[in-house]
């Protein structure tokens, strides 16, 4: 690395996990791999060669794993539960596949949640926020409504939302259109590539879909557990 | 760090959307807490009113000269047969009187010890009650009235009159309820004893005396110390027991003991004379706290069921929460509190309940013969219970929602969203 290299955001070295139920299963295999500050990363594979799984990794809510995952060259691996969650509360924004609200609070009390357990700012400075993205995802006149009562796609922006409120380094999504039309899809795809230009936000997005994957900086493909291309 | 607000609101917002399952729950607790208040409540002052019954007016410490026979029996004083088995038939007591000797220093001697509250003396004299041809079996009890009221509230029993006038009247009586009614005796009529020497005496009925008990009722008369010592034909140092009230009733066997040992009379404390009595309170007090304990778990064990039923429902929320930054033990708290809530709420309730009923209770008319003071039920309205039933709510919950509230914090959120 050269003085001028981009500093990285997330790096991961030589990650290995098996489950052993119900039969040891080698699932990452030796995957290592670095993110930049700013860069839209996405990866692909065939269902089932552990993309998911290598995103729990990373995104430090699964810790049974070996090899050495760093943030900000700060190691991550062997912090404690306690530490990691704050960790992930403050850098990390994760955005999943369905569109995990909790239904019984209003949206934009499920955008603000993760910026009041934060408590950097006031509950109004957070609701400030909280309606702020909301507007940038077209959906603050929801903002009242229950999570429970509003549609897929709405779900999904909020979710993207709720990823923001902290100002994160870094955000994960596992096949975050999945579940969305391809207007939609459309819709999320170029807001997350705003994200990442605009604010030097760090992306690193689980696809199946190819037109998605080729309109970001760089693609990852894994194949059985392991890391076959990086270009 | 905790963040106590939000981990507060998400509870709320949990409990509020769930309005059946929380009410639910918190009306066993509330059943559990009122339980606990009416009956502790109830019982205690039962207790109370017993207390007043029997320990207000029982002597913590009664001394008197009892008729017995001698333990050390002349063939003790011959040496030797010290090592042989004396068998002595038909023992005989010795007559020695009722009088207590010295029972005036004895009195200065106890009152000037600090454990001591007061002491009054006491003169018993036999008489019968006369009215034309009738003659009735009769106890005078020579007392001074007013140290009387003062340790062991003689007012409680008198109707009628008060001890005042006993006091001013020198040939004053108090006469018991059953001796008038069967005399046909009313206050300011005049009474005619006769004492066991057969001398005669007019005495003036100025109130009567009720204990409740109708043994006593109908026998026992009340008059100054002075006219039973007349009576008796004795002298002011004529005593034949002293009642001794002490700051601390638990000093009463040891001073008793204490008594017996130092002087030649018999000490009698108020454990020895109403052993059954401690019994009945400790029996009572037991069924209270068992009662309300047995209730309790019952609403911890609903309060139990609900939360980890509340936490299978919540799976989700708690897999979100834990990958939005929110700690296992964040997670922990929040159903803490709910289940905390729900005990506070909940036991809230059951107090204000409690009180009520108590209230009703406290208003409820209780007329009975052998109580004559007692006019409703009685209810102990100590805060402390208060205190205690609302601990015991927030005890009993926390307890119920802990182990529920252990289990959300290890749920591996991973394992949830890949469930999906
Ligand atoms: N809890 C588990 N226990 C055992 N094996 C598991 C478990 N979870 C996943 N696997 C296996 O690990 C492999 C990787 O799963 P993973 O969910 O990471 O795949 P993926 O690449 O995300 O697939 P998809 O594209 O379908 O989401 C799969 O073969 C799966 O069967
Ligand atoms: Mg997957």
């Amino acid at each position: 690395m050269t003085g001028h290299a981009i500093p990285s955001v997330l790096r991961a070295e030589k990650i290995n996990k098996y489950f052993t139920d119900p039969v040891s299963f080698h699932v990452l295999k030796d995957v290592s791999l670095e993110i930049k500050k700013g860069e839209f990363v996405s990866i692909m594979g065939k269902s089932g060669c552990g993309k998911s799984t290598l995103l729990y990794v990373l995104s430090t809510m699964d810790t049974n794993y070996s090899g050495k995952l760093y943030l900000d060259n700060r190691l991550l691996t062997g912090q404690g539960g306690e530490a990691l969650a704050s960790i992930r509360n403050e850098y990390i924004g994760f955005i999943f596949q369905f569109h995990y609200l909790l239904p019984e609070f209003s949206v934009v009390r499920n955008v603000m949640l993760p910026g009041l357990k934060l408590g950097l700012k006031s509950a109004e400075e957070v609701y400030q926020d909280a309606m702020e993205k909301l507007r940038l995802l077209g959906i603050a006149n929801q903002a009242e409504k229950l999570a429970s009562r509003i549609s897929g796609g709405q779900k999904q922006r909020v979710a993207i939302a709720r990823s923001l409120i902290n100002s994160p380094k870094l955000i994960m999504a596992d096949e975050p259109t999945g579940n969305l039309d391809s207007k939609n899809a459309d819709n999320v795809f170029h807001l997350l590539r705003d994200l990442s230009h605009q604010e030097g936000l760090s992306l690193l997005v689980v696809t199946h879909d190819q037109d998605f994957a080729n309109q970001t900086d760089r693609i990852i493909t894994m194949e059985d557990g392991r890391i076959m291309s990086t270009a | 760090m905790m963040n106590w607000s939000v981990i507060l609101s998400i509870s709320r917002t949990h409990l509020l959307s769930r309005m059946k399952q929380t009410i639910i729950a918190a009306l066993g607790v509330t059943f559990g807490i009122g339980t606990f208040i009416i009956l502790v409540s109830f019982m205690t002052g039962l207790n109370g009113l017993l207390d007043g019954l029997i320990l207000d007016r029982t002597p913590h410490v009664h001394i008197f000269n009892e008729i017995k026979p001698s333990k050390r029996q002349p063939v003790h004083f011959f040496d030797p047969y010290d090592d042989s088995f004396n068998l002595i038939h038909s023992v005989k007591p010795k007559f020695r009187g009722e009088k207590i000797n010295n029972a005036l220093p004895l009195m200065e001697l106890l009152k000037s010890d600090d454990r001591v509250k007061g002491i009054t003396p006491a003169v018993k004299a036999q008489v019968f009650y006369s009215a034309g041809m009738l003659e009735l079996n009769g106890l005078l009890n020579g007392v001074n009235v007013m140290e009387e009221e003062r340790l062991f509230n003689l007012e409680d029993y008198i109707f009628e009159g008060i001890p005042k006038v006993l006091h001013q009247t020198s040939n004053g009586i108090l006469i018991g309820k059953g001796v008038a009614k069967k005399l046909s005796l009313t206050v300011g009529d005049n009474v005619q004893v006769i004492s066991s020497k057969g001398d005669l005496f007019q005495l003036k009925i100025v109130g009567f005396y009720q204990s409740g008990l109708a043994e006593i009722d109908n026998v026992q008369s009340y008059v100054n110390l002075k006219t039973a010592q007349q009576i008796l034909g004795e002298g002011d140092s004529y005593i034949t027991s002293l009642n001794v009230k002490l700051h601390d009733l638990e000093e009463a066997p040891r001073m008793a003991r204490q008594i017996e040992r130092g002087y030649d009379l018999t000490a009698i404390d108020i454990n020895e004379a109403n052993a059954q009595f401690e019994t009945g309170t400790t029996i009572r007090n037991l069924i209270t706290y068992a009662v309300s304990i047995t209730l309790l778990i019952v609403a911890g064990f609903g309060i139990y069921n609900i939360l980890n039923m509340l936490i299978y429902e919540k799976m989700n929320d708690i897999a979100i929460l834990k990958a939005t930054g929110f700690s296992g033990r964040d997670v922990k708290y929040i159903f803490i509190i709910q289940a905390l809530l729900i005990g506070l709420s909940g036991g809230v309730l059951g107090l204000i309940f409690g009180y009520f009923v108590s209230l009703l209770i406290d208003h409820t008319p209780f007329v009975t013969e052998a109580l004559p003071t007692i006019t409703t039920f009685p209810v102990n309205w100590n805060p402390m219970y208060y205190i205690i039933g609302i601990a015991f709510a927030l005890a009993s919950t926390f307890l119920a929602g802990y182990l529920p509230a252990s289990r959300a914090e290890q749920i591996d959120p991973v394992e949830i969203i890949r469930g999906q």
